[in-house]
This record gives structure tokens, sequence and C-alpha cells, in this order.
């Protein structure tokens, strides 16, 4: 099993100078790794760092000290040190993430923000699987024209999943994918998840409900919560 | 000459309007300003002609004046007394015969020879100058050849009225780089600059402008691919001569809505004339004239 | 993925008397990448985009330019006829205002048109599709390609100023605060037009504005600026999301939300 993503001695501290320059140590010394075909659930208690650490891990956070791996083209890319560009390249060939929150783009519909998150596909291929996915996420026809500002918490989070497993990234990092979803769409992510771990993606996720983290993970990494260095 | 210099400028003038005419020959089309003079009859009556005329001529050419084609109009009668009683040369109203032809707005019918010189009273020399007021930018778009923005107005003309509604002062590019004004003559005569063997200068006295067209010049008229160039003229015979291939002046007859046409180019119908053409309307004219 | 970078800029400084405009700023901008450059008024923001768009000179620093052919130009020792005949080829400008490059006396068409007649181009019929496949891709009914602009809303005259910029298929194009002054609505329009053209088109592009919402929305990198120094840059999401000086931090706390 080829080892697909890698933090060594991960750290990151907040220091917010509008707050008189306190810093807020939030991670130390992590280190994890996940294979292809894997599935790793951070787990920990709230406010422990899981979601800074996935940021972190997509480049959307600093980091403070050590390293973050990704295997990018069959080479191993260091993440922390990356240029903006080559962490851009990353992301759109390699890492692919769904936040807890779809961050709403005006006047764009929901089949065209899904669609948009293909690569190497032709628009029509793209706006097909983006049906499919839609349709398979039961997010009606009818609905898929419309920009998804006005849709349901729910609604607007089967989009930003559509979007995600859109681009076959071969890793995929999960931040709550299931946290708005009735059972029936629950198990469907789960069946999705599933069969991108079998199609080889390496996923790391945040599972708030431990059902769908035991029916997915193959590990568990603890992130705990480090003590205030005020 | 009664107390005049020879053609009324004084030497160091004549001077420094010929400087500004080798200028304005080495560049063809290009603008040559000159410190133009007060001259004894207003701006707007052909002073930077007559600076251009005064400055070429000598002792021995013979003059021709014409305004709007015609040799009889009080203008033009004007000017060539004035040049007969400064410069004391012969005068004509021939246009073979002239070795210098000073013109409003017209341009002789009969082909011109590399004996002759045309000398044009030019109003507004700057071609841009209903398109872009500002002066210094007219003159950067000359210098670098920009002149996007008059196809811009031959486009917009298209778009209107479905062909370019310039019929006269039609914008032309001399030797292939810089666009020039042709001064008010019409459409009809722009071929005739083309490839002229006589030379071409042009003066504006108000503007205190020169340029000149050396002879045999490309001079080549502002057009599209799709919407080419052409001439239009009235689409009838001249009344006193026949003609059907001149310019025409349209005479109001009567105030029954008579009308007449005949030859701008006045020469050029007497020439006919007495080489026997005649019009449909001939015997009526002696008693309109 | 290429590593030549399209545009670069080192060491540019320019003070306006006493006043620091730019101090030791170096920027770089990559083939079909947009770089957002953000912060409040007296940044100096907008002197850097005239200055590496050459329309200011700095007091020291280069600005290099790769040309189409691969060789690199400095912008600031290139003659003027050449640097225009560039801002009228290979790249565009859109000001705040529409109106400052646009002609409100010539018809769309005319418009849209004219940077192709200033090419050369001279077959009436060829210009005015064109013009008519540019209105079309801002959205402006092409049935108005013989309208005045006078009579278009600030949003359309915004559209056909892009229109206008991009029928030359310039590789890079500064923009100066595109949608300040636009309605919100309008606003939204604009900036979904200017995602997909630049998407869709792999342009380059220099944006300049003062709204971080619209940094997040059109760059992959932004340059946030104060007082003439360049104080924070890297990709867009990490410097807005997890801002490192104090000034980004201000900035960003600083915005509301609806």
């Amino acid at each position: 099993m080829t080892v697909m993503l890698q933090t060594i001695d991960l750290s990151k501290q907040f220091l917010l100078h509008l707050q008189g320059g306190i810093r807020i140590p939030v991670l130390g010394d992590v280190n994890m790794q996940v294979s292809s075909g894997a599935c790793v659930a951070l787990a920990g208690p709230s406010g422990a760092g899981k979601t800074t650490l996935l940021r972190s891990l997509y480049g959307n956070y600093r980091v403070g000290a050590g390293a973050i791996l990704v295997r990018h083209n069959n080479e191993m890319i260091e993440l922390a040190t990356a240029s903006p560009r080559v962490i851009v390249d990353i992301r759109a060939h390699t890492l692919g993430y769904v936040s807890q929150f779809l961050r709403v783009v005006p006047r764009v519909a929901a089949i065209d923000i899904v669609a948009e998150a293909a690569h190497n596909l032709a628009p029509e291929a793209a706006h097909e699987r983006a049906r499919d996915l839609l349709t398979r996420l039961h997010i009606p026809h009818r609905l898929h024209g419309l920009p998804p500002a006005t849709f349901s918490g729910g609604e607007q989070q089967r989009i930003n999943l559509a979007r995600g497993f859109m681009g076959s990234h071969p890793i995929l990092l999960l931040d709550e994918p299931t946290a708005s979803l009735d059972n029936a769409n629950r198990d469907i992510v789960i069946a999705m998840i599933q069969e991108a771990k079998a199609a080889g993606t390496a996923i790391v996720g945040i599972f708030h409900d431990t059902y769908v983290r035991d029916a997915v993970a193959d590990q568990l990494y603890h992130v705990l919560p480090l003590q205030d260095a005020a | 000459m009664n107390g005049y210099n020879f053609a009324y400028l004084d030497e160091q003038t004549k001077r420094m309007i010929r400087r500004g005419i080798l200028k304005a020959v080495a560049i063809p089309g290009h603008q040559v300003p000159f410190g133009s003079r007060e001259m004894p009859l207003p701006y707007g009556w052909g002073t930077g002609g007559i600076q251009v005329t005064a400055a070429v001529l000598g002792p021995f050419d013979v003059l021709k004046v014409i305004d709007q084609g015609a040799d009889d109009t009080t203008n033009a009668v004007s000017i060539r007394r004035f040049f007969a009683r400064t410069a004391g040369v012969a005068t004509t109203t021939h246009t073979d015969d002239a070795t210098i032809i000073q013109t409003r707005h017209r341009i002789p019918e009969l082909a011109l020879t590399e004996k002759q010189i045309l000398v044009y009273q030019v109003p507004q020399p700057e071609p841009l100058s209903k398109l872009e007021s500002s002066r210094a930018e007219t003159r950067r778009m000359h210098g670098l050849a920009e002149y996007g923005l008059m196809h811009v107005k031959l486009y917009e003309d298209i778009t209107r009225f479905g062909h370019v509604s310039i019929s006269y002062d039609y914008p032309v590019m001399v030797g292939g780089r810089y666009l020039m004004s042709p001064s008010p003559i019409p459409a009809f005569d722009n071929p005739k600059m083309h490839m002229m063997p006589a030379l071409q200068l042009f003066g504006a006295g108000r503007e205190k402008r020169i340029y000149a067209i050396p002879p045999y010049t490309s001079v080549v008229s502002l057009d599209f691919d799709d919407h080419p160039f052409r001439t239009t003229r009235a689409p009838h015979a001249c009344g006193l001569c026949g003609a059907d291939d001149s310019y025409l002046d349209e005479v109001v007859t009567d105030d029954q809505g008579g009308r007449l046409y005949v030859c701008s180019d006045t020469d050029h119908c007497e020439t006919r004339r007495d080489a026997g053409h005649v019009g449909s309307e001939s015997p009526e004219v002696e008693q309109a004239a | 993925m290429t590593d030549e970078t399209l545009l670069s800029a080192r060491g540019l400084n320019l003070n306006f008397g006493n006043i620091p405009a730019l101090v030791s700023v170096d920027a770089d901008l990559w083939p079909g990448e947009v770089l957002a450059i953000v912060g409040e008024s007296g940044s100096g923001k907008t002197t850097l985009l005239n200055v590496l768009s050459g329309r200011m000179a700095p007091d020291s620093g280069v600005v290099w330019y790769r040309a189409p052919d691969g060789g690199l130009v400095d912008v600031h020792a290139m003659p003027a006829p050449a640097l225009r005949a560039l801002h009228r080829s290979d790249w565009g400008f859109v000001h705040q205002n529409p109106r400052d490059n646009l002609r409100m006396g010539v018809t769309a068409g005319g418009n849209v048109g004219e940077r192709l007649m200033a090419q050369g181009s001279r077959h009436y019929g060829d210009i005015r599709a064109e013009a008519i496949n540019w209105l079309e891709q801002v959205e402006i009914d092409a049935a108005r390609v013989d309208d005045l602009p006078r009579n278009f809303s600030g949003g359309m005259l915004q559209r056909l100023q892009i229109a206008r910029t991009l029928v030359t298929h310039p590789r890079l194009v500064f923009m100066d605060e595109p949608t300040g002054g636009l309605d919100v609505s309008v606003q939204a329009r604009l900036l979904d037009l200017i995602r997909s053209l630049v998407r869709r088109l792999n342009i380059a592009a220099v944006l300049v504005t003062h709204d971080l919402a619209v940094a997040r929305l059109l760059a992959h990198r932004i340059m946030v600026m104060q007082r003439g120094v360049v104080v924070e840059s890297g990709l867009t999401d990490q410097v807005l999301d997890d801002p490192q000086h104090p000034y980004t931090q201000l900035l960003v706390s600083s915005v509301l939300t609806a």
C-alpha cells in the first residue's frame, strides 16, 4: 500500500496580533499517514484541532513546524514550504477537500459549481457526471440549474459533496461530510466513500457520527487538545 | 510694384515658408507648422494658399486661380489680381497654360503635368479634428501612425447609413504612412491626387500648417475591403458642353424648380465648347448669366 | 506546468514627494493565474498596478514582461509606440470607470471593433461579426451592437469595456476595481463573467481591489499592501483564512458579512 499523505512532527499555533499577541498552540507533533485505498478518521473532542489539521493538510492553513508530504505525480512533495503555484496544481489534480459549509458563489448554478470541479473532462462529460452525482445525492433535477444560495443546509452540503467527489482526486479530505444529512443520504455518502476507497483513493476525514466512522474508517488518529501556553 | 516686395511677402518670410515646404515635401502628408503672416484678407479666405503661392512664385510663372472650379468668382478674381499687381506675373484661366494653379475646394479636370504646381487652400489641416479634440493627442496619433479612430468613423458611417457618408474632405493615406486631409475637395476628385505628376502643396493660414504630396506619390482613400471607396457624381451630363464624366454644379434657374447641371470646372467646360461639344441647355445659358 | 513567469517585478520603489507609494515591491505573475492586490486607500495598490502596466515609472526597480516570442522585455525601457501597441494587443486594462475606456459617441460595435481596426482589420463584415460575438460573450444583447453606450447601464458599460479589452485575446489583463461603484446584484453578475472568461480564455490578470470577497472569488494568489509595503502574500484562501501579519488580520477581521 503506497503512502499518499503523511505528516512529520507537524505543529501549529495561532498568533493573534489583535488580541495583544497571544499565542494559541493547536497542533503539536502530529505524525500520521494514510495509504491509498484506506481511510483515516481524525478523532478527538471538540476544539481539539481536527479541522485545523485537515485545513493544514489542504494548505489552507499555514504550518508552524514539521512537514506534510503529498504523493503528487509519483513524487513526495512537501506541502508546508511549497510555493502557491505548486499547491494550486496539487489541489487541481491530487488533493480534494470537502468543507463543512458550501461557500456560495453568487449566480452560478448548482450543476455548474459541481461540473467546474472536474479536470480532464470535456464540458459535456463533466456536466453529465455532475448531473449523475447530484441525482445520486437526491438533488432533484429542477434544482440543478439554480444557484444554491437559497438551498437548505443539507442540500448545500450535498452539492459540496458532489463537487468534492467530482474531481476523482487520489487523496480526499472530508470535514463532517454527513453532518446535515438524513439517514438515506448519509448511507449514500457512505457508499460513495467506500467506492472511492475501492478505487484507490486515500481519505482523511472527520466524522462526528460514529456510525459513519465505523462504516468507512480503517484507522483512527486521535488529535489531542494542547494546553494553553498563554 | 508700388512699395511691395515681389509677391507681397518679404524675402525672409518666403525663405521660412520654403523651408516649411521642403520639409513637407520630404515627409509626404505630414503637417509642418509655419509662421503664418498677416495677409490683406481675413482668415478663412485663403491666406494659407496665398502664402504658399507667394513663396513659390517666380517672375516667369503663369498663375491660374480657381474657386470651386471657377475662374470668375469674386475670390478667384481677387487673388489673381492680387498677384498680378504685387508680382507682375502673367495670369490665365486655361489650365494647360498655367505653371501654378491655386485652388479652393477642387482639382481641375485636365490632368496636370510635371511642370505644374497645384496649391490647395485648406481650412482645417487635421483630418482627425472632428474625432479627437486634443491636438496633442492627434499629433501623437500621427507620430505613432495610430489611425484606428478614423476607421472607427468609417465603420460608424457604414453602420448608420450603409455606406461612408463623407462626400468631401475624404481622408487619405499618403505614401502609406500619413493620414491626410485633402482639403474640402469632393471625394470625386480624390483619385486625381494619386501618382499625380504635379507637385501638390497645401496651405492652412489660420491653422498655420503646410503639407505636401510630392509628384508620383501614392494617395489612397480610406475604405474597407467589403465597402471599397467609390466616387460619386450627379447622374447628369453638363447642360452646356455635354460632358458626362466631369464634376457638376447644380444651378437653380427659375422659381419653378428648374435646374441646370454644368461643369464645376469652368475652363474645362469652355475648352470643350470651343472644341464643338454641346450640351442640351446650351442656348439658355447666355440669358441666365 | 511552466516555471516561467509572464510578468516579474523586482525592487520597485516610488515616492510622491515624501510619501512612500511603493517600498521595495517584488511581484510575479504566471500565465493563466489571477493575482489580487488588496489594501485600503493609500496602500499603493493602484500605484503598483500603474507601474506594472507601464503607465507610471518607478523611481527604481524593474518590471519584466515575457513577450509571445519568449524574450524578456523591460517594460519601462520600451519605446512609447511599442508600449502603446502592447496595450492594444497582448495586454488589456480594465478601468474602474468604464467611461475612461469607451467612446461614448461611438456604437457598441465600433467600440469593440476599434482595437481590431487599429491592428489593421479592414473588413467591415468581419469586424462587425467579431464585435457581435464578443458582445454575446459579455452577455450584452447582440441587437445592441449599433446602439450608443450613452444609453447603457453602469453594469453594461463595464461589460462593454471588458469586451473591448478582450477582443484582441490579450494574455494579460490589468483590472482596477472592476466592480467598484456598481450595485451589488450587478457586481455579482460581472464577477461571475470575469471569473468564467478568465478561466475559459486562460488569461493572466492582476486585479486591484479593496474588497476581500472579490479577491477570494477571482484570485489564486493575493498580495496585501499597507503604505507601499507588501506585508503578506501567498495563496488567496490561505492568506484570508490564516492571516499571519497584524495588518492582514485586521483587514480580514474588519470585513462585514451579510
